[in-house]
């Protein structure tokens, strides 16, 4: 792509026509920032699976090493000896439970606030705002001790149950805008076939609306997985999640870098792997509610 | 017409009831709890469950103090700077991740290199899905003053390794910088997603009156890219008010106090001295900046109900 000194236009070309004077140069320049762009994103994540992948010893060479005979060790220790395999386990189960739940829950809520008026809407939809941006610390010191006097403390029914705090609202934010691009005259064509309002929720709303709720039910299904705060507060050990195995490894000299890299690669790569096939539709959910 | 929406509102409450009942359930009842916390001189320790109201609402014998937990609240320092911290943190990190978005977004856009920018695309998705405290994990490993690679670039180019996580300028830094790589993205795909909102034509015309992108950006990518910014900045604004992941891993707040922002503040009196009154109190005057927050957003971004 370099461009040779003998076509290069001489410098003071026509200043009409820029595209002949900048072009050459500026797209080698566009392909190394975005290739920049790429490294950024890319190297903290290829940089923990890389180390968990390294023996002790190149670890902690002062000298980052780049090529190195790749081990499983530490996957083997990290499974055997953290819990991981439990945490997994209860994360799965936590936010599976949680965004069908929340699906269950959210979805006729949001065809309501596309379809039909009625009171308190406004204010509903203020609420669910603003638990979008509240702080889970907020929720959680309450939570905390409610669920210790119903003796939920500890179990994955707590976590589901408080997770639904921002999962619904997720839901009804991304399905109320899907069911609003359903036209209305297949309702009223419905409604003259002699359906009520459920029929036409399920039979027509639903089906039109997949898209929208595959989106969501990601959605909610990432950021259970990913939540820490509230797991922190509400779980000790029978249900502890995956993040909060990432916090237990405590500071000091000999740290099992290997092993808390593995499990660090073990709890973020399926969510990553998983973003990155439903990419597109991510970052339609993500920005969605940012430029409408 | 009236008379059709009238026919349709009856059903909307069946459709409403289980999500509001659940939520009043789990969302409400905990923060109508908290707030009658907030009025206790609530040691976890030393409170003794005496029973329940109607087997949801635990009875606690602490003794209420009424408004003392507010009124230490309005003279404690830890409090102030801890929302002073978060508020710093904001102003630091906010126009970088703004700046940085907005130029890789404009690379995004900028004719050319497809197949690459797809790639990159996909790339700008991976820091954001990654799970927050396994960033903290990250921050931990690369910011290591011994073997870690931050330090290994630092010593080449100022021949000294600093102690990142134990400096106390020096560990904001660090989580800054884990708050940039994580949210940069997410700045650049809104940008992104506004400009594309641009019309073509006007766009083409405009390219052909001038050659220089400020000119373009200034006068027709701007008004287009004023939603998203605006979106940003109150999102951000409530992401940093409940940012505790990253740090909570990287340092937990530490060294001193110097990582501490407020959500992280919070737990620890709540959970780590246990003094949940006063935690409960701190959380009632969070719920309340976050409800402002909320109202902003509404009236600025979200007009259509």
């Amino acid at each position: 792509m370099k461009s040779d000194p003998l076509v290069v236009p001489p410098p003071i070309a026509d200043p009409g026509n820029p595209n002949l004077r900048y072009r050459p140069k500026l797209h080698v320049g566009h392909l190394i920032a975005l290739l920049l762009i790429i490294l950024f994103c890319v190297f903290p994540f290829y940089w923990m699976i890389a180390t968990s992948l390294k023996n002790q010893q190149d670890i902690l060479s002062p000298i980052p090493k780049f090529f190195f005979a790749p081990t499983l060790e530490h996957y083997q220790r990290a499974v055997a000896k953290f819990d991981v395999a439990l945490s997994l386990q209860n994360s799965l189960l936590v936010a599976v439970s949680s965004t069908l739940l929340s699906l269950l829950l959210g979805t006729p809520a949001a065809y309501a606030i596309a379809r039909f008026e009625f009171k308190g809407k406004r204010d509903l939809w203020f609420w669910f705002i603003t638990n979008r941006m509240l702080s889970p610390i907020v929720l959680a010191l309450p939570f905390f001790l409610l669920a210790r006097s119903l003796k939920l403390n500890d179990t994955p029914i707590a976590l589901i149950l408080i997770y639904l705090t921002f999962n619904v609202p997720i839901v009804i934010w991304i399905c109320a805008d899907q069911f609003r691009n359903i036209p209305k005259e297949l309702d009223e064509a419905a409604t003259l076939e002699g359906y009520n309002s459920f029929a036409i929720f399920w039979r027509i709303g639903l089906p039109l609306a997949a898209p929208g709720i595959a989106v969501s039910a990601i959605f909610s299904f990432i950021f259970s997985w990913n939540e820490l705060l509230y797991a922190l507060v509400l779980t000790a050990r029978h249900a502890q999640t995956a993040p909060v195995v990432a916090t237990s490894f405590m500071s000091g000299y000999d740290l099992p870098w290997g092993q808390i890299m593995a499990t660090g690669t073990m709890i973020a790569l399926p969510v990553i792997i998983f973003s990155i096939i439903v990419s597109r539709q991510l970052v339609r959910g993500l920005t969605m509610g940012a430029i409408k | 017409m009236a008379k059709e929406k009238k026919a349709y509102s009856t059903g909307a409450k069946w459709f409403v009831a289980p999500a509001m009942v659940v939520l009043l359930a789990v969302g409400i009842i905990p923060l109508l709890f908290a707030f009658s916390t907030s009025f206790q001189q609530f040691i976890v320790t030393k409170a003794h469950l005496k029973g329940t109201f109607l087997g949801i609402w635990p009875i606690y014998d602490a003794p209420f103090v009424w408004l003392s937990n507010y009124r230490d609240l309005l003279f404690d320092q830890s409090f102030r700077e801890a929302l002073g911290r978060s508020l710093l943190f904001l102003i630091i990190n906010l126009p970088i991740q703004l700046g940085l978005g907005l130029l890789i977004a404009l690379l995004l856009h900028k004719p050319g290199n497809e197949l690459v920018k797809n790639v990159a695309r996909v790339a700008l998705v991976v820091p954001m899905a990654t799970t927050f405290a396994v960033v903290g994990l990250m921050g931990r490993l690369m910011f290591n003053s011994d073997f870690g690679i931050n330090s290994f670039f630092w010593n080449l180019i100022f021949h000294y390794k600093p102690q990142w996580l134990a400096d106390p300028n020096l560990a904001f830094l660090s989580v800054s910088i884990m708050d940039c790589w994580q949210w940069t993205p997410f700045c650049a795909l809104v940008l992104f997603s506004s400009l594309t909102m641009v019309p073509v034509e006007i766009e083409e015309a405009a390219k052909l009156e001038t050659d220089k992108w400020w000119h373009i950006l200034r006068k027709v990518q701007l008004p287009f890219l004023l939603p998203g910014v605006t979106a940003i900045l109150i999102l951000r604004t409530a992401d940093i008010l409940k940012m505790f992941d990253v740090v909570f891993v990287m340092t937990r707040g530490g060294p001193g106090a110097a990582t501490e922002l407020i959500s992280i503040y919070i737990q620890r009196i709540g959970f780590r001295s246990f003094n949940q009154g006063f935690a409960s109190a701190e959380a009632i005057v969070l719920l309340i900046l976050t409800i402002i927050l909320s109202r902003i957003y509404i009236r600025f971004i979200y007009r259509e109900v």
